[in-house]
């Protein structure tokens, strides 16, 4: 069963290209990774599957619903861990997970049980009373992962979330992901600029350039389709090594697919 | 309904945990009382104009949820700035529950610092002339609060920055404080100034707080609650359609 199916997707912020054209399909209950150099289009991608934006044209579909028609079921359906921190600062790590599950309409037991259940899994139950504003990065990172998983989502969207963690809370964290993947089998789309957790977490990955997929398959496969010996050696063969600048369109603001769709009609 | 008591309630929470806010929430009209109340009031006095104290304080406690409910929009940005918008704007909730629960919480913290400076007026010597109209100038901060906390948060939607709401302060609020007859009688005005006075929205709410508190109006308390009720519909319906827009 396909839980994502994106078909000549493309965005365009007037003349500039974000997206270009791609299409990829990602299976439910697979770690699906989306690797590219800055600017390349990974958070543009995520804003369309994640009904943030509306594409420019073609077509995509979460869990068998379109993000342009049924913008908030698709929002029901995933949990979203943004690539810049997303949490309330000045309330507590327990308060902004309550927080979640009341926008998520769950009952209140629910809501405390999955609560409890997800603080102690990424061992932030003992700071649950702790103001976000005092909790390390690695800390509210965690938090932004428990918070996103809280109303049992079917797909879990990770932008860069290992961004300015230290090696030990990466690996603690995609541990977390891998079983949380292999326990409740629950899709993963993730982006990285790391390519060892990409190859060390993804059963599949496509690497995106200037806006279109330049490769798709396994790291092993995309190590052959290069002929090098590490994934990121066949990153920079497909990429290119010359530094990319950030293009304009990440500080061009996402906006809300209603919106979107008030100013087309 | 869960979400607006919860957006309510987070405003509370965090203003009962920035003591800085709360200091100087109570700042501000203390300044006033102490330098304006205390030190026109022999001046006033002698004008025959009667105790200064008693015409200065519904002013200020109206400057109090003026500033205090505008903060609204800058609580907006900073949601911005941190980045907790995006976690509000991208759960599956209509946008008017979100607007209705920041508007109820930014005007309840200023309706709860409002009557803290009322009960410090009430300390340092003013007098409410009809005790009975307690309730009734407790529902007119209320809707003052309401009014402006709309417009805060509408202004906090359009703006992108913290710095750019200074500015908005500076220009805007200001002037709508020092127009609404808060610290001078409205009588015997210069014309463009009278006409100045009649567009501002703040005056009406110092008149009607007067007229319950002391039993004086300049307007007519019953033409002010009109006047604030209707801005507080017609606010409401343009802020919703700017929080619509908003983006992240």
């Amino acid at each position: 069963m396909k839980m994502i199916r994106v078909s000549q997707l493309t965005k365009r912020f007037g003349a500039f290209t974000a997206v270009n054209n791609i299409s990829f399909d990602v299976l439910a209950g697979e770690i699906f990774a989306f690797i590219g150099p800055n600017g390349a289009g990974k958070t543009t991608t995520i804003q369309m599957l994640s009904a943030l934006l509306q594409p420019s044209s073609g077509f995509v579909e979460v869990d068998g619903l379109d993000p342009c028609v049924q913008p908030n079921e698709v929002r029901r359906q995933f949990g979203i861990v943004f690539q810049d921190p997303s949490l309330d600062v000045d309330l507590t790590a327990y308060e902004n997970m309550e927080l979640h599950g009341v926008f998520y309409q769950m009952p209140r037991r629910l809501r405390i049980e999955r609560t409890r259940c997800l603080l102690n899994r990424f061992e932030l139950w003992h700071r649950r009373n702790d103001y976000v504003k005092v909790l390390s990065g690695g800390m509210k990172r965690r938090l932004e992962i428990a918070r996103a998983l809280l109303h049992t989502p079917k797909l879990l969207f990770l932008d860069e979330p290992t961004l300015g963690l230290d090696p030990q809370t990466r690996h603690q964290l995609w541990a977390q992901v891998k079983d949380l993947n292999e326990t409740e089998h629950m899709t993963v789309f993730l982006t990285t600029h790391y390519m060892d957790e990409a190859e060390r977490v993804a059963g599949r990955i496509a690497i995106i350039d200037h806006g279109g997929i330049v490769a798709l398959g396994s790291a092993q496969e995309l190590r052959e389709q290069t002929g090098t010996g590490s994934l990121e050696d066949a990153f920079l063969v497909l990429t290119g090594a010359a530094i990319r600048d950030e293009p304009l369109v990440d500080s061009i603001p996402f906006r809300p697919i209603e919106k979107a769709r008030s100013d087309m009609r | 309904m869960s979400v607006i008591y919860y957006l309510w309630l987070r405003e509370l929470r965090r203003f009962a945990r920035s003591r800085s806010q709360i200091a100087g929430a109570l700042g501000q009209p203390i300044l006033y009382l102490v330098t304006m109340g205390f030190g026109l009031g022999p001046v006033f006095l002698r004008a025959g104009q009667g105790s200064y104290l008693q015409f200065i304080v519904p002013g200020l406690i109206a400057m109090t949820l003026l500033f205090n409910s505008v903060i609204s929009g800058m609580n907006l940005l900073w949601d911005r700035q941190v980045g907790f918008l995006k976690e509000t704007l991208v759960a599956p909730v209509p946008r008017a529950q979100i607007l209705i629960g920041r508007i109820l919480g930014g005007a309840s913290v200023a309706l709860f610092q409002g009557v803290l400076v009322a009960i410090l007026c009430l300390a340092v010597g003013f007098r409410i002339k009809n005790l009975s109209s307690i309730s009734l100038a407790l529902l007119v901060m209320a809707l003052i609060a309401f009014v402006f906390s709309i417009l805060g948060i509408a202004l906090g939607s359009i703006l992108r920055d913290v710095r750019g709401f200074q500015g908005i302060i500076n220009f805007l609020i200001m002037p709508i404080f020092f127009l609404s007859g808060a610290l001078f009688p409205l009588e015997g005005l210069p014309s463009a100034l009278a006409t100045a006075t009649h567009v501002d929205p703040l005056a009406y709410g110092v008149d009607a707080l007067r007229s319950t508190l002391n039993g004086q109006s300049y307007f007519n308390a019953r033409l002010d609650v009109a006047v604030l009720g209707l801005l507080a519909i017609l606010l409401f319906v343009g802020t919703l359609y700017l929080f619509e827009k908003v983006e992240v």
